[in-house]
This record gives structure tokens, C-alpha cells and sequence, in this order.
């Protein structure tokens, strides 16, 4: 191939040079190159190595079909491996890279697995490494572990950066009438006629310019034609939306559109995102996508060189480039003859080389003006040349095979084996494409859906059939009726061909070249029984590669179906899968990354936590204060501390984490005495009750404390990770199941600022932060207690005192944005008398030793009576859950019980998530297992809670093995009462 | 991606709604036999066709909805709320 830029002609700006570079040498091109069309013109024919045999590559197509010309875009962190040359547009400072090979894409030392190439067949890792003989069952993975590096960097893609991504990414949302992809012919019609009967109507293409096909005309006619359709269109109000790329089809006219925002600019705005991902929901949908024409199957198909022979075409008309001098053009169909005589009357010398012997006297007449030569009866049987072309042998019918016949000599191979239209988004409603035998294509099948097909991609080969198609699929998609033209537009039929070969030969002729898939390949597949083109599909990794099986999968088909004996509607065709062109992980991600990677939700407490020294955890979507460490303390030392001092005088916690559900209404207390194991039906007003729930099947959803405020107001709380599903629930019993209670439920979790303070002297400080100090003497709250109040400075809030660490304590709620005044005012009188501020791990430090469960006890699996709260049930009422708790296999004593657990040798520690085992017996599952452990200041040791079969009955005084073969290995424990510290409860009604 | 008719807020992405089961279920009184809660959580059909079921508009208005819905096609036949005080109100009661 010796291509060379013209010195007029084409859509590119010869005023404007760009500068780019490629392998590291600096280039120049044009605006309206394409990096595919900069790089031809500028000599550059090897720009690709093969994955598996390293075979030297170079432009085979103009479009998104591309599965030679796959390079590596960008740098650094900033580096895209895998891109297709010809779909990116060409900028001032843009760098690109041959990937998959060393030193360089046209001297590869790899090149040497070629030799090897019979090692690599179809399913070759599957067989080596899989267990087929030498290796037996599962002995083949480990073998695949000592190889897969090796393995990786002989045969693979580019690479990608290691560095976080610098850029940025949008989610949009859009919604129109119609949604119209595509804008060749058939898509500006489309678009133009709904949007001028007064339709919202988005129109979508992949390409830098509108136009499809239209670009690449040399009819100056068809240029003011198409700039007068985008004239209309604008006047029309149609949103247009270029560089964006339709890449999936879904539900009730939803698509997924990639915008390219900046990936063509040199200096981007800081501001831009780098691509959008949008979400268009669509009334109608006019797919107006195209078709891409197909090579076929021979010898060294895959050289640099051999081209589609629209593509050449492309080449000539849009970019300004011819693409060889001797020129073989290699055809079975019509389509290809007007690219021959405009690539001849550009200069070249061009032979046409026709498989049909029955080609029509105005074609053969056009071709005799035009200078071309025409050969018929002929097809390509091997392209000749080493890294790049230099002639073709052919070959002729013989039988029902091949002959060899004469050779021609090239520098450019350009084969049209037929024409596939795009149905691959239809393919992703699930509409099956059906075989047509006369156009010798898939066709698109009727859609349930108001999607509607046009254009080429419904088979439709002329322009003007292709214009008039889109208009009627316009109509057709506002329903309205609407005649379509006859399919086709060739004088003379396809013939179809698929692979050339001699009987009995075997060869490198590709199917999937960017895969290296070869004939031989989906042979050998049927050969080892797979009939089914799925399993083809993953067996040969055909049509997996970043193209999709775009040029090559129909060649495919037809071998499979050759190799059956069936024909190809028999065998079928693979379903297509979103995403249509690859599309970037960041830009599925948006802005969801870093710190918005998930929501985080703070308390009205988080500065003020913040300021006093906190450091931070998730306790689900929270972050919540984890300790308060002094200058010098590790973790341990801080909650060792906060959790002492709690015990000793007294310590402030942010609970406002905690989700709290107002439930009011003359039913309230009825709704309560349901949801709830114990009774709350008689409730007082101005007391809290410890509550627990079921989930219907009988095992514990979740626990916290509800306060009767009034008659018909309660205040409940819920876990901080269990609001949401609790407030769900409700919700769901109140609308379905019980609309007759007069009940209303509002979460308040976000409108109260919670704390909780805990310790013998935590009284004396809050009746100093009161109003009216005897709110909180023991007469006037009592345990259980709650109450309004009214802090100094006229803070009002609620107080109940319950306690969850064991000590004498209160929770204090206030409007949230009193929050940070309601700590200001508790900390000046803790401070001076030696309390401290604690969290999350000196909680836990407290609650363990009291033996009180929160989510790692409650995971879902638990009962009420295998947390040690079965006297909380109700016998003498029911409740949601009553009945299925009473399953026999929920009654089983030895099911699993929470107990505590102490290490025999106390100086010792043991991990959660620790199997509880019988000493000797430390495989399987165990008896048992340890969800939470402590050093408990109290004790002066490690402790832990768990569950084990048979629970503390069954285990007391025994000891057990807690086994970490992965961690700590094996440390030998007691199982205890799970109530390890104060098991009266003295403390906390002092 | 489906889309579903909320009645109070109108057609919006499922990604606002959470799906809660088989809306045909009917939950028996709290004191009711074993076998019968038995069934009722879970004895399920696994239909394909139209089925009808309860979606939560959990980011929207919270409202508790029955759907029906083909689970082939994704095809959404009606949507109603579960409600059936909402619904005699809406005019909508199947
Ligand atoms: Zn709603």
C-alpha cells in the first residue's frame, strides 16, 4: 500500500496542519483527519500487532467496525489502550501508540508465536489448563496461575494506566418525542420529518460530522443537499448531538448515549467533563444505524493492505487520501464498482475482480470509461507480500470448491463481501435479526417496542431508498401509516461468499482478526462438538474482541453452518450485547468516585465532634465519631480509656445516628403491640420501652427503644444501619396489610441531634445544663423515664434515661441545629469533673461486657431466643412473626446462642469472626463462632460475645478452641454468661 | 431500565422504586395457623406472564403500589396503590 494525500478533495482543511505523534515520532495530518487517515497519509501501513500470533496489522476498515488499526491513545494517567485509529478524530497534540508488541508494532520479536500458531487454537486455554490429560480436574488452575503471567504479556491488549483517572464525567438525564440514531440519509430524514410536525426530537451520531454515508460522496450535489437537511433541521429545533454514540437500547425507549467531550481538544476547559454519560428516555426511537460491509475469509486476509472496499472509498472522498496505487478490488456485489471508479479517475490503476459472471453491461461499460479492468469468475485466495501487501493470487469455482487461478500484483487489496446492517441495538430489546437469502444479510426483526429500523440498516442500498425509508420509519414511529420502498437496489444480485480456500488446505484466513480467530478455528470447535453459535461464540472468542465480531461474525456463522450442513437461518445468529462501542468505566461512574463514591450521611454533631478531636468510621452510610485519642494514644489506648472513664464518672456519645420514627395517631399503640415481640399496648405515658422486631419469618429485624410522648405520639428508634428497612416495613404494613389502623409514620431521624451520656456522675451534669436542675432527680425520672425539658439557654428537647453501656444514663435529643449548643453547654460541666467523650469502639467495649447485641449478633440468621432475649416475646398477644418463630427448627435447643466468651489463659486475645470449635475437631464449620470481642477494662481481659449450638446451658465450664487458621491460628476459650459485667443491672438504676 | 406509572407522582425511572414481592399475597391474621404464614412468606409462584406485585416509590413518595407487570417483557399493565382507601379515592380499585 503506498497511499498519498491528494492535493485537493475531501472534507479536510488543508489550511489548518495539527501535529501529532505516533511511536513516539511526531506527524502532521489535517483538520478533519481522523488519526486512521493521518497516519495512511503519511505512509504508516503496519499499525498493529495481533493478539495472540503478534501478526503485523494495519487499517482495514474507516469506522467503527475497526479491528485492525487498534492503538493506544494518550499518556500517563490519561492513557486509553484498545482505541480504534479510525474513529479517533485527529487534534493538535494528540499521542498514539501501536500496542502489543516490542520493541515496536513493525519489528515485533513476538512475532515468533506465529510459527507456533497450531498451539494456539481454539480453546487452546482451555485444554492446557482445564484439566484435559496430562492434567487431571482442578490441577489445572494452578498451572494456569504459574503461566498466566507469562501468558499475559505474550498475548493480550494495550495497556491500561495504573493511575487514578484525572478526569471528570457527567451523568445527564434527557427526554424526548423521538429519539433518532444515526444521521446518514435515513436519519435526517427521519428526524427532520417528525421534528417539522412539531416533535421534541434528539438526533444522535457517532461520527465528528453529520451525514453518514453523505461524507462521503464526491457529488458536490449530495454536500448542499445534506447542508441544506442540517439547515431544516436546526430551523426545526432538533437537538443535535454529535460525537456521541448510542450504545445500548433498554426498557420503555430508554437509551444509553456516550457524549466525547473533550477526547478531540487539545487544551480542554477545566471545566468540561471529559465525556457524558447520558440517560435519554424516548417516546419513539428511529434507529437509522447503517450497515458495514464485510470482508471474506482467505489466506492472509489480514495483511496490512487488504481494506474493506467502502472504506477506500472513504478514504478518497472524505480524507483527501488514495490509498494505494495498484489497486485489486475483490467484490461479490454492486456496491463496490463506484468506489472503483473513483479511485481510478483519482489516479490509481485499478483492477475489479468479480466472483459474479453475470455483471450488467452499464456496470461493465462504466468501468471501460472509467479505466478499470474487470475480471470476473474470480475471488482472493491469498494475499501475497510479507508486513504489507504486494498482490493477490485468485482463485476460481471448481465443483463445489476452489481452483487456484492467476495472480495480480497490488499495493492495495480492497474486498466487499456483502453489506451487515447494524441491527446490533434492536439485537438489544431482544428482536431476533432473520437471515434474508437474497440480500444475503440479517435483517431486523418487528419490535414489540415503538422502535423503529431504517435505512441501510434495514437493507435498504441506495441513498434516496435510504431517505425515503427514514421518513416513513419517522411516520411509522408517530403512528402514523407509511409505505416503505422495496428492499435492495442492486442491478445485479450478491453472490455471497464467505471463505476461500483450496481443498484440504489449512491456512491463516481470520474471521475475527482482532481476536485472531481463524476458520480453522470454528472448524476445529465443531469438530469437538459445539453446534450451538453461543458456545461457538465463547469456545472460539469470536466476536468477543472491543469490535464485536462487527466485520467478521456473519463469516462465522456461515462456516459454522457449512460445517453442519445446515444454513445459516438454521444456525442462527448471537444475541448483541450493550455496550455497541466500548465505552469507559469512568464514565458509567460519573461523579460517584472518590468521596462520592457513596452517600455519607453526618450527624448534626460531625464538626463539633471534629473539632474535639474525633476520628471518624462508617457505620453504614454514617460517619461517626470511632474515638477521641489524646497526643500520644493509639486506638487501643483511647478506648480503653473513654470506655474507664464511662464506668468511673461519666462520658458524652453522639448517637444521632440512630433512626428515629415518629408514630402517631389514635392507633398508634395498636400498631406498636403488633410490630413489636413485648407488650406496648400499655405503655405509659412518659415512659420508653426496649422493643424488639421479627421479620415475618420469625427471625429478629431489628431492636431499639420507643417512648410514649403522649397519648397518641411516640418517638421509636431503630439501629442506626437498620432505620431505613425498619421505616420500609412500617410503611409497607400500614398501605397493605393493616390500611385500616389510623396510624401516621415519619422518619425524624435527620430533625433530632442525639447523645448519649452514660456514668455514675453523668446526673449531677445534667442537672447543672437544666433549667430546672430536679427535672432529672431520681423521683422525677426514674429508669425508663422520659420526659420534655429545657436546657439553659432555653434549649428544648426530650430526655429519656435508658441505657445501653450498663451505667446510669440518658439519651438527650434537641432540634438538630440546637445540637452544637445542647455539647458546648453538656461538655463545660463534664470536662472539669474528669469525663470524657467516647465512640463507636468504646460503645462496643461497653455493650459487650454488658452482653448487649447490636448488628453483628442480629445478622438476619438470629432468632429471638438465640439472642437471649426470648423472655422479651409475648405469649399472651401476636405479633408479626409469633407464629413462624414457633417452626420446630427454631426451637431446636441446640440451635446456635449468644453466650460470652472469656480466653482460657486471660493474658490471650481472639479475633471476631473466630469458628468456635471442639478442642481437636477445628474443621468445618464448627459449634460456633465469635461476632464480637473487646479488652474489657472491667474485667482487665479480652472478652467476646458469639453464638455456639447449644448456648451457655450446654457449654458452661467447658472450653472450646476459637480457630483463625487464616489470622491467629488456634486460642483455646470459655464459653460465659454472655452478661460478663454488673449481670444485675445495678449500676444502671443507681 | 423500567419505567413505572407512579398514580401520585407520574412515570418515573424504577431506580426511585423498590421492589417488595408478589402483590397477590395475602398476608393471614397474626394469630393464624402456621401453615398458613407458612405459605404466605414462602410459597411463591414463579410465573412468566403478567404477575402482579408491590413496588415501593421509596425516593419519591413513598407510596407502597401494586404493579402489574409482564416479567418477559418488562410490559407494565397497571399500577394502582396498595392502599385501598388510596385507590377508591384515585378511582383506580381492581
Ligand atoms: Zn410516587
Amino acid at each position: 500500500m503506498s497511499a498519498s494525500r491528494l492535493t485537493k478533495g475531501g472534507r479536510i482543511d488543508r489550511s489548518r496542519k495539527v501535529t501529532f505523534s505516533w511511536d513516539g515520532k511526531t506527524f502532521e495530518g489535517f483538520a478533519g483527519d481522523t488519526l486512521a487517515s493521518a497516519l495512511m497519509a503519511s505512509g504508516e501501513q503496519v499499525l498493529g500487532r495481533s493478539f495472540k500470533y503478534h501478526r503485523p496489522r494495519g487499517i482495514m476498515s474507516a469506522g467503527v467496525e475497526e479491528s485492525g488499526a487498534i492503538v493506544t491513545l494518550g499518556k500517563g494517567d490519561r492513557v486509553e489502550p484498545n482505541a480504534k485509529a479510525t474513529m479517533q478524530e485527529l487534534f493538535d497534540g494528540l499521542s498514539a501508540s501501536g500496542q502489543n508488541a516490542w520493541p515496536n508494532v513493525r519489528c515485533d520479536v513476538g512475532a515468533v508465536l506465529g510459527l507456533f500458531g497450531r498451539f494456539f487454537s481454539a480453546g487452546f486455554y482451555y485444554k492446557t489448563f482445564m484439566g484435559l490429560p496430562p492434567f487431571e480436574w482442578g490441577r489445572g488452575t494452578g498451572i494456569w496461575m504459574q503461566y498466566e503471567k507469562l501468558i499475559r504479556k505474550a498475548a493480550g491488549m494495550g495497556e491500561a494506566s495504573r493511575e487514578a483517572d484525572p478526569d471528570s464525567y457527567d451523568h445527564v438525564h434527557a427526554f424526548c418525542d423521538m429519539l433518532v440514531v444515526g444521521s446518514g440519509p435515513a436519519g435526517l430524514n427521519a428526524a427532520l420529518t417528525a421534528a417539522q410536525q412539531g416533535k421534541d426530537v434528539i438526533l444522535v451520531e457517532q461520527d465528528f460530522e453529520l451525514g453518514g454515508d453523505l461524507l462521503n460522496q464526491s457529488d458536490p450535489a449530495v454536500e448542499t443537499q445534506r447542508a441544506e437537511l442540517i439547515d431544516a433541521l436546526q430551523s426545526a429545533g432538533v437537538r443535535i448531538m454529535t460525537r456521541t454514540t448510542t450504545f445500548g437500547l433498554y426498557d420503555y425507549g430508554t437509551a444509553g448515549l456516550l457524549e466525547r467531550v473533550t477526547d478531540h481538544v487539545t487544551a480542554p476547559s477545566q471545566d468540561a467533563p471529559r465525556q457524558r454519560f447520558w440517560t435519554v428516555r424516548a417516546g419513539a426511537t428511529v434507529l437509522a444505524t447503517g450497515a458495514l460491509e464485510r470482508t471474506i475469509a482467505f489466506t492472509n486476509n489480514d495483511r496490512p493492505g487488504v481494506m474493506t472496499a467502502a472504506a477506500a472509498r472513504t478514504y478518497l472522498n472524505r480524507y483527501g487520501v488514495l490509498p494505494g496505487q495498484n489497486i485489486v478490488l475483490c467484490t461479490n456485489n454492486d456496491s463496490a464498482y463506484v468506489s472503483a471508479s473513483e479511485l481510478a479517475a483519482a489516479g490509481a490503476k485499478v483492477t475489479v475482480v468479480d466472483l459474479r459472471t453475470d455483471v450488467g453491461a452499464d456496470q461493465l461499460g462504466a468501468m471501460q470509461t472509467a479505466g478499470v479492468a474487470v475480471k470476473t469468475g474470480l475471488v482472493p485466495l491469498k494475499a501475497l507480500g510479507g508486513k504489507t501487501v504486494s498482490g493477490v493470487q485468485l482463485a476460481r469455482e471448481a465443483g463445489t470448491g476452489w481452483a487456484a487461478a492467476e495472480t495480480l500484483s497490488c499495493d492495495l487489496l480492497l474486498v466487499s463481501g456483502g453489506w451487515s446492517p447494524v441491527v446490533n441495538l434492536l439485537s438489544h430489546r431482544g428482536a431476533k435479526p432473520a437471515w434474508d437469502a437474497d440480500l444475503a444479510c440479517f435483517l431486523p426483526a418487528s419490535c414489540s417496542e415503538n422502535v423503529v429500523m431504517a435505512g441501510s440498516a434495514t437493507g435498504h442500498w441506495q441513498a434516496a431508498d435510504c431517505a425515503a425509508s427514514g421518513i416513513a420509519a419517522a411516520k411509522v414511529a408517530m403512528g402514523e401509516d407509511a409505505q416503505t420502498p422495496t428492499l435492495g437496489g442492486w442491478d445485479t444480485p450478491i453472490k455471497p461468499v464467505y471463505e476461500v480456500r483450496l481443498p484440504g488446505s489449512k491456512t491463516k484466513s481470520f474471521v475475527d482478526p482482532q481476536h485472531d480467530v481463524t476458520c480453522d478455528d470454528v472448524r476445529l470447535a465443531h469438530q469437538e462438538g459445539f453446534v450451538s453459535v453461543e458456545h461457538l461464540k465463547r469456545y472460539t472468542t469470536l466476536g468477543m474482541a472491543t469490535d464485536q465480531g462487527k466485520m467478521g461474525n456473519v463469516i462465522g456463522l456461515a462456516l459454522m453452518a457449512e460445517a453442519m450442513g445446515k444454513d445459516i437461518p438454521a444456525v442462527g445468529t448471537t444475541r448483541f450485547r450493550p455496550p455497541y462501542t466500548p465505552i469507559a468505566i469512568g464514565a458509567l461512574a460519573g461523579r460517584n468516585v472518590g468521596t462520592h463514591f457513596k452517600v455519607m450521611r453526618r450527624t448534626p454533631l460531625h464538626d463539633w465532634n471534629l473539632r474535639h478531636g474525633a476520628t471518624m468510621t462508617d457505620a453504614g452510610l454514617w460517619h461517626r465519631p470511632w474515638y477521641f485519642a489524646r497526643k500520644g494514644e493509639t486506638i487501643n489506648d483511647a478506648y480503653i480509656r473513654e470506655a474507664t472513664t464511662v464506668r468511673e464518672t461519666l462520658g458524652i456519645c453522639d448517637v444521632s445516628s440512630l433512626g428515629k420514627i415518629a408514630v402517631q395517631g389514635p392507633d398508634a399503640s395498636e400498631f406498636l403491640n403488633r410490630v413489636y415481640t413485648n407488650a406496648f399496648a400499655k405503655l405509659a405515658v412518659g415512659k420508653a420501652r426496649y422493643g424488639i422486631m421479627l421479620r415475618d419469618d420469625g427471625m429478629v429485624m431489628d431492636d431499639g427503644t420507643t417512648w410514649r410522648l403522649s397519648e397518641n405520639d411516640f418517638l421509636m428508634t431503630t439501629t442506626t444501619t437498620g432505620a431505613g428497612r425498619v421505616m420500609v416495613f412500617l410503611e409497607e404494613l400500614l398501605q397493605t396489610r393493616w390500611p385500616d389502623l389510623k396510624v401516621h409514620i415519619c422518619s425524624v431521624s435527620d430533625q433530632w441531634a442525639g447523645v448519649s451520656i452514660a456514668g455514675p456522675q453523668t446526673r449531677d451534669v445534667i442537672a447543672a445544663c437544666m433549667e430546672d436542675p430536679d427535672t432529672v432527680s431520681a423521683d422525677n425520672l426514674p429508669f425508663m423515664g422520659v420526659k420534655k425539658i429545657r436546657l439553659k439557654g432555653g434549649i428544648d428537647g426530650l430526655i429519656a434515661r435508658i441505657s445501653f453501656s450498663g451505667e446510669l444514663a440518658y439519651e438527650i435529643y434537641v432540634p438538630s441545629d440546637y445540637g452544637e449548643p445542647m455539647m458546648d453547654l453538656l461538655w463545660s460541666e463534664t470536662e472539669p469533673r474528669g469525663g470524657c467523650l467516647y465512640g463507636l469502639e468504646a460503645l462496643g467495649a461497653l455493650r459487650i461486657e454488658k452482653g448487649h447485641v447490636t448488628g453483628a449478633e442480629l445478622d438476619g440468621r438470629v432468632t429471638i431466643d438465640d439472642a437471649g432475649l426470648g423472655k422479651m416475646a409475648s405469649t399472651k398477644k401476636s405479633f408479626i412473626g409469633s407464629t413462624l418463630r414457633q417452626r420446630p427448627e427454631l426451637l431446636r435447643e441446640d440451635r446456635p446462642q449468644l453466650v460470652g466468651i472469656f480466653p482460657k489463659d486471660r493474658s490471650q486475645t481472639f479475633n471476631g469472626g473466630a469458628l468456635l470449635c471442639k478442642h481437636g475437631d477445628n474443621i468445618g464449620f464448627g459449634e460456633g463462632w465469635v461476632t464480637a470481642c473487646t479488652h474489657s477494662p472491667a474485667l482487665g481481659h479480652w472478652i467476646g460475645l458469639g453464638y455456639i449450638a447449644g448456648g451457655h446451658e450446654a457449654w458452661q465450664g467447658k472450653s472450646v478452641t476459637a480457630t483463625d487458621p487464616v489470622r491467629q491460628g488456634d486460642v483455646e476459650v470459655e464459653i460465659v454468661s454472655p452478661h460478663m459485667f454488673d449481670p444485675k443491672g445495678e449500676r444502671m438504676h443507681g | 431500565m423500567i419505567r413505572i406509572p407512579c398514580p401520585f407522582c407520574g412515570t418515573r425511572d424504577h431506580s426511585e422504586f423498590s421492589y417488595g414481592g408478589d402483590g397477590s399475597i395475602q398476608y393471614p391474621a397474626l394469630d393464624a395457623p402456621v401453615q398458613d404464614w407458612h405459605d404466605a412468606v414462602f410459597q411463591r409462584e414463579n410465573i412468566c406472564g403478567v404477575q402482579t406485585e408491590t413496588w415501593q416509590h421509596v425516593n419519591g413518595c413513598r407510596m407502597w403500589l401494586l404493579v402489574d407487570r409482564d416479567t418477559m417483557t418488562h410490559e407494565i399493565h397497571d399500577v394502582r396503590p396498595a392502599h385501598p382507601g388510596m385507590a377508591k379515592v384515585l378511582g383506580v380499585t381492581s
